[in-house]
């Protein structure tokens, strides 16, 4: 049995302002889940609470990952719990490059586990992130490089999916991994995660657009609006909304139209 | 060495016939094991000279030093230096009597200090070129043979004067003349130990020549003076380390360096320095460059109390080339006023610069530097850059950029940055799995990384090693 995220009455604010006003959503390791809706209703603010950011304040609600209490934790000790979290805008960290950036995160969940363990050796690593990068279609002279440091779009993306590969989390919100991609980048970063999937990988896709869907073909769909989850179903939610738009959706929910 | 005995015991017949009695010293053991009493006076710059048996010129260098010192006033921009007491310290302190000729004559004592100060690899590997300084003088130190059967000359600074008195005062003071500045001026009295090093044309040294110095009597001046010579077409990298224990009282480090690099030859002098955090490391370090010559100096300051130090490279012919990499490292009640200082005297030289700073709680990272195009300079290329990055809300980095140019034909770039250690990249790595000091260290080792990739090896990896200590307990 693998392992669940389960999201309860969850109320999260940035600076006194309530963005997520009782979002609920369980998703089990081996599932994909795609949270659509527009922009402004809260998705990303969801991927920030479940990792752990802190500027999101959880006013309310619990989230349970394999039985733990995640809201407790601190975002390192998230990650090390199995959940990952794929950026919409990945940071660059000059100087450090994504090699040895990877090294020290596999070391430091090594660390958690034991503290006597001593750490990946280099062959060990060097032979993991190659077979990785492989898997993705990823040039090895990708390693070398300072992390998201003059990336391109689709090369911060693809690197986010290169660590997803590497530390291989239970389960991966994908926010906006879309975003900024053209079609050809779109297709190899969703081949990427495509190769991921499987019943060791729980997967959120967080997208406003059907594209990444179409290539992902995720079992579940939620729509968010105003910081709730309103309509959860499968695959032919997508077409409904690809079809028709939001627009019904919100007059159905009766959610006020703020079109940015 | 039969020779250098000689001369210590003719120091001896000098001292007593002069200071002898004065002082109470009635044996020769009692002699060489004195801690001279704190506080400076021409007597005592006399007592420094004639203990070595020093040459007359020295001896009249030190004391006109001396009173160039007493005439100078202290710097009145730069660091807070109110703290210095000159009366409060030691000019002079010998470890152990004589200089040792081999390794395993050192001992067990000294040896271990420097076990602890965690180098013994690094000290093995270059086992037969290390100059080792402990208190006031080198205590070990061989000249690899290699190194002997090319001509290299590998001593220090007091041994150098000895048995190369002319090539010492050819250069001697020529570079930094001891009217310098204040401080410049109290290491020309009060100087010892410190290397002498001559490379003869054409003649590279693979192997970077090591010293390790550290201050460990309390109150005690370290006033190292080293003076290098690179002949023409000849390499040389020197590397210099250096950490203290921490003191209960203030301690003054003073060096002075002295380098000459010929047509065609090249110098690399990499410091990694960790002063306690009482320490006042006011060190001059100039050097000149001559037709096709290339200086670096690698300089990473660490601890302190106050660092003032702007390493020069003067440009003194075409085709020279001049490069200062500084970092440092300001942790709380610590103040890093460093830089670097390029002078382009002639054509078609070039030169860069480049600083970072870190400040951490409430400690300061200044960046000070001078970059100088004499006019009739033309066709001058110099770029600098200096980013600073700050740890806490409360640190702080001021940069004091002086540009002076006197010609048109020059390209010059100049860049600064200040950055924080953001959230945001705290969070992106702690997403990861790293701690939050960690990812901290992670940044702070990135910020570094263009700098630390110039080190060798195992000085890159103690250079990360000591910021790592200064980090932690950083966050909570």
């Amino acid at each position: 049995m693998g392992a669940t995220l389960e999201i309860r009455n969850l109320h999260v604010s940035i600076n006194g302002t309530p963005i997520l006003k009782g979002v609920n959503l369980t998703l089990n390791q081996g599932e994909t889940h795609a949270l659509m809706g527009p922009n402004g209703s809260g998705k990303s603010t969801l991927a920030y609470a479940l990792m752990g950011h802190p500027a999101y304040t959880v006013d309310a609600g619990q989230v349970i990952f394999d039985g733990v209490e995640v809201l407790e934790l601190e975002a390192d000790e998230r990650s090390r719990l199995g959940l990952f979290l794929a950026f919409q805008y990945p940071v660059a960290v000059p100087g450090v490059s994504v090699a040895n950036f990877l090294r020290s995160a596999i070391n430091s969940r090594r660390k958690s586990i034991n503290a006597e363990d001593q750490g990946i050796t280099i062959p060990q690593f060097r032979k993991l992130l190659t077979q990785k990068m492989d898997l993705l279609g990823i040039d090895h002279k990708f390693a070398g490089r300072y992390l998201n440091e003059g990336f391109s779009g689709g090369e911060k993306k693809r690197n986010e999916i290169l660590q997803l590969a590497t530390l291989e989390p239970r389960v991966a919100i994908l926010d906006e991994t879309d975003s900024g991609l053209d079609i050809d980048a779109l297709r190899i970063v969703a081949d990427g995660v495509n190769k991921l999937k499987g019943p060791d990988l729980g997967v959120l896709i967080i997208t406003h657009y059907k594209r990444m869907l179409d290539y992902l073909q995720p079992e579940h769909i939620h729509l968010m609006m105003d910081g709730r989850i309103v309509e959860s179903g499968g695959p032919e939610l997508a077409e409904e909304v690809e079809a028709a738009g939001y627009k019904p959706f919100f007059e159905k929910h009766g959610v006020e139209v703020t079109e940015e | 060495m039969s020779e250098r005995l000689t001369n210590d015991e003719k120091a001896l017949r000098y001292i007593n016939d002069e200071y002898l009695t004065k002082y109470g010293f009635h044996d020769t053991e009692e002699f060489y094991s004195i801690k001279r009493e704190k506080g400076l006076s021409e007597e005592v710059v006399r007592w420094i000279s004639a203990l070595k048996g020093e040459p007359e010129w020295m001896t009249d260098f030190r004391v006109r030093a001396y009173h160039t010192f007493l005439g100078k006033s202290m710097p009145t921009w730069g660091a807070d230096l109110s703290g210095i007491d000159f009366d409060d310290i030691r000019y002079f302190v010998r470890a152990t009597d004589r200089q040792e000729s081999s390794w395993d004559e050192v001992p067990t004592e000294i040896k271990d200090t420097f076990d602890k100060l965690g180098i013994p690899e690094a000290e093995q590997k270059f086992l037969s070129g290390v100059g080792a300084q402990y208190e006031s003088e080198m205590v070990y130190h061989k000249v690899r043979e290699d190194l002997e059967n090319k001509g290299v000359l590998f001593l220090d600074m007091d041994s150098g004067l000895r048995e190369h008195p002319e090539l010492v005062r050819e250069y001697f003071g020529t570079i930094i003349p001891s009217t310098d500045n204040k401080f410049a001026a109290l290491n020309s009295a009060v100087w010892s130990g410190g290397s002498f090093i001559y490379v003869p044309p054409g003649v590279h040294i693979d192997l970077p020549l090591q010293a390790y110095f550290r201050i460990n009597t309390e109150n005690m001046g370290q006033f190292e003076r080293t003076l290098i010579i690179v002949d023409e077409g000849a390499f040389v990298h020197y590397v210099e380390g250096c950490t203290a224990p921490v003191w209960k009282s203030d301690s003054l480090h003073s060096a002075v360096v002295e380098i000459i690099v010929k047509k065609g030859g090249r110098c690399r002098y990499t410091t990694i320095q960790n002063w306690s955090g009482n320490v006042y490391n006011l060190v001059t370090k100039r050097a000149v460059a001559y037709q096709n010559a290339t200086m670096e100096w690698v300089d990473a300051n660490l601890g302190s109390k106050v660092t003032m130090k702007y390493p020069a490279v003067y440009l003194m012919e075409p085709g020279a080339h001049g490069e200062v990499l500084s970092i440092a490292f300001a942790g709380s009640g610590q103040h890093q006023d460093a830089g670097g200082k390029i002078v382009h005297v002639a054509p078609n030289t070039t030169s860069r610069i480049i600083s970072k700073s870190i400040s951490k709680d409430d400690g300061r990272a200044s960046y000070r530097g001078l970059l100088k195009v004499h006019e009739g300079a033309t066709g001058v290329r110099s770029n600098v850059v200096c980013d600073a990055l700050l740890l806490n809300p409360e640190s702080r980095s001021d940069t004091y950029p002086y540009i002076e140019v006197e010609e048109n034909d020059v390209t010059i770039g100049h860049e600064a940055s200040v950055s924080k250690v953001g959230e945001e990249q705290l969070f992106y790595l702690m997403s990861r799995g790293l701690s939050e000091a960690e990812a901290n260290t992670m940044v702070v080792n990135g910020f570094i990384e263009p700098l630390a990739k110039e080190l060798p090896i195992e000085f890159s990896l103690e250079l990360r090693r000591l910021i790592e200590i200064q980090l932690e307990g950083s966050v909570g």
